[in-house]
């Protein structure tokens, strides 16, 4: 039996729905993931503790703040802090390109567009975090 | 540092990593078990179970901040079913909770039960076990009551809550369910909804009818979002933790568990052994339905290699 892919899918910002956020929880667990929900509102802080705690292999952050420079950089800057380097850090909202290559080269995963396939982020999520585990990150 | 000595140290890292370990029975969760045991017995473990949607998780959120003014240390293992469709799970109580994400003194983690529909996840005694040895105080586990998670949650408490809320025919299902048997305090959650306390009186009368003792004081109405009888229900388990502990029921129970688990892990053992595929089967199918054996007869002979 190989070992379940655990995803932590946070909603950052201050906007007031999760919607989107929920599709995308609902979806990965679809495809077999075990999926830890945070709810509204999350800062990076909650979203690191909570991540920690769970040992989750992904780090799923769904924002249409427009903050998502400030709010990605600092969630990766704790995740270093905090000994998380290793876990998958990705997410989506509207977020221009350019932006994106910037938080990439960063060391931030791919980042999907509204409307993103959900099948395409299960499966990006499932080669990357083989990948990781090959390399001996995660336990 | 190796993890047994991180999670004594109160790293959390390490304890996250050893709960991994544990859930996934990698290789090395036994050993850190075996080192681990001495370091545990501690912390009270209070089960809470009922219908989804009853309250548990609102309700564990309260008690977590009364238990932190009196400065408990608090972990939670909130279990939520996994689907049998997928083996995916979604993990929603956290959402809860989130009031405590910033403090020390509170770790809250996701399990999917991984099992029978409604189970409680197959190790979470030993995850809870990893909690005692980090040194937290008091330790929660949620998980919906159905089927066989009722024993099991009982079995790894040392108090076990039932939470019906009122409005909805679902805590008049759990009653007729045996779930309320299990109960040292029965909770009737969302206080603050006007029929809670009807509710309430149909559970004294239904409790009475079954024989159980000190009812008045066994049974709690608590408005976990409102903050009322939150205060009131934390004293009545941590009384019950106390003299549990003095009067030996508490290390009873321990050994109980003990016991349970060997049992259950040397169950799983037979199992495993267990000829699946072989000719034997065939032959034993074969004489069931010429009516020849029976199946407890043909299990019998299974397990003996043949002879009937
Ligand atoms: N009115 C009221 N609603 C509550 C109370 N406690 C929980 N709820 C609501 O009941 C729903 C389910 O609560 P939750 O704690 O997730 O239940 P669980 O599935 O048993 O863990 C949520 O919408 C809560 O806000 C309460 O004390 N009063
Ligand atoms: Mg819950």
């Amino acid at each position: 039996m190989s070992r379940k892919i655990r995803v932590l899918v946070a909603k950052a910002g201050l906007d007031g729905h999760d919607r989107g956020a929920k599709v995308v929880a609902a979806a990965l667990r679809d495809a077999g993931m075990e999926v830890v929900y945070t709810g509204l509102h999350q800062t990076p802080e909650m979203i690191v503790a909570a991540a920690l705690q769970e040992d989750v292999d992904v780090i799923g952050l769904s924002l249409h703040s427009g903050a998502h420079m400030v709010l990605f950089r600092r969630v990766l800057e704790l995740m270093r802090e905090r000994g998380l380097g290793q876990v998958l850090l990705t997410g989506g909202g509207v977020i221009p390109e350019e932006d994106a290559v910037v938080l990439q080269a960063e060391g931030v995963g791919r980042i999907f567009g509204p409307g993103t396939n959900t099948g395409a982020l299960a499966a990006y999520i499932n080669t990357e975090v083989e990948l990781r585990r090959a390399q001996g990150g995660t336990p | 540092m190796d993890m047994a000595a991180g999670i004594l140290a109160g790293d959390m890292r390490a304890l996250a990593r050893g709960l991994t370990l544990v859930e996934e029975r990698l290789p090395g969760a036994r050993e850190l078990c075996v080192k681990l045991a001495p370091h545990t017995g501690r912390a009270l473990r209070v089960g809470v179970t009922g219908a989804p949607g009853a309250g548990k998780s609102t309700l564990i959120d309260a008690l977590i901040r009364a238990a932190r003014a009196r400065g408990e240390r608090v972990a939670v293992l909130a279990v939520d079913p996994s689907s049998p469709r997928t083996g995916g799970a979604l993990l929603g109580d956290r959402v809860r909770m989130t009031s405590h994400a910033n403090d020390d003194g509170v770790f809250v983690r996701s399990m999917a039960s991984r099992g029978a529909l409604g189970a409680l996840a197959p190790n979470a005694g030993e995850a809870l076990d990893l909690f005692d040895a980090a040194g937290f105080t008091l330790l929660f586990v949620e998980s919906v009551g159905a089927g066989q998670a009722d024993v099991d949650i009982a079995a790894e408490s040392d108090i076990t809550l039932v939470l019906s809320a009122p409005g909805g025919g679902d805590s008049i299902q759990a009653m007729k369910s045996g779930i309320l048997e299990i109960a040292d305090l029965w909770v009737v959650s969302k206080g603050d909804n006007p029929q809670a306390a009807a509710l309430k009186h149909e559970l004294l009368a239904m409790l009475a009818l079954g024989g159980a003792d000190q009812l008045e004081e066994r049974v709690c109405v608590v408005a976990a979002l409102a903050n009322q009888g939150v205060e009131e229900l934390l004293a009545k388990m941590l009384a019950a933790g106390a003299a549990a502990r003095a009067d030996g029921a508490f290390a009873a129970r321990r050994r109980q568990r003990v016991r349970r688990r060997i049992l259950a892990a040397a169950a799983e053992l037979c199992a495993e052994k267990l000829p699946t595929d072989t000719p034997l089967l065939t032959e034993l199918e074969a004489r069931i339905r010429a009516g020849d054996l029976s199946v407890v007869g043909a299990a019998r002979a299974l397990l003996s290699g043949g002879n009937v």
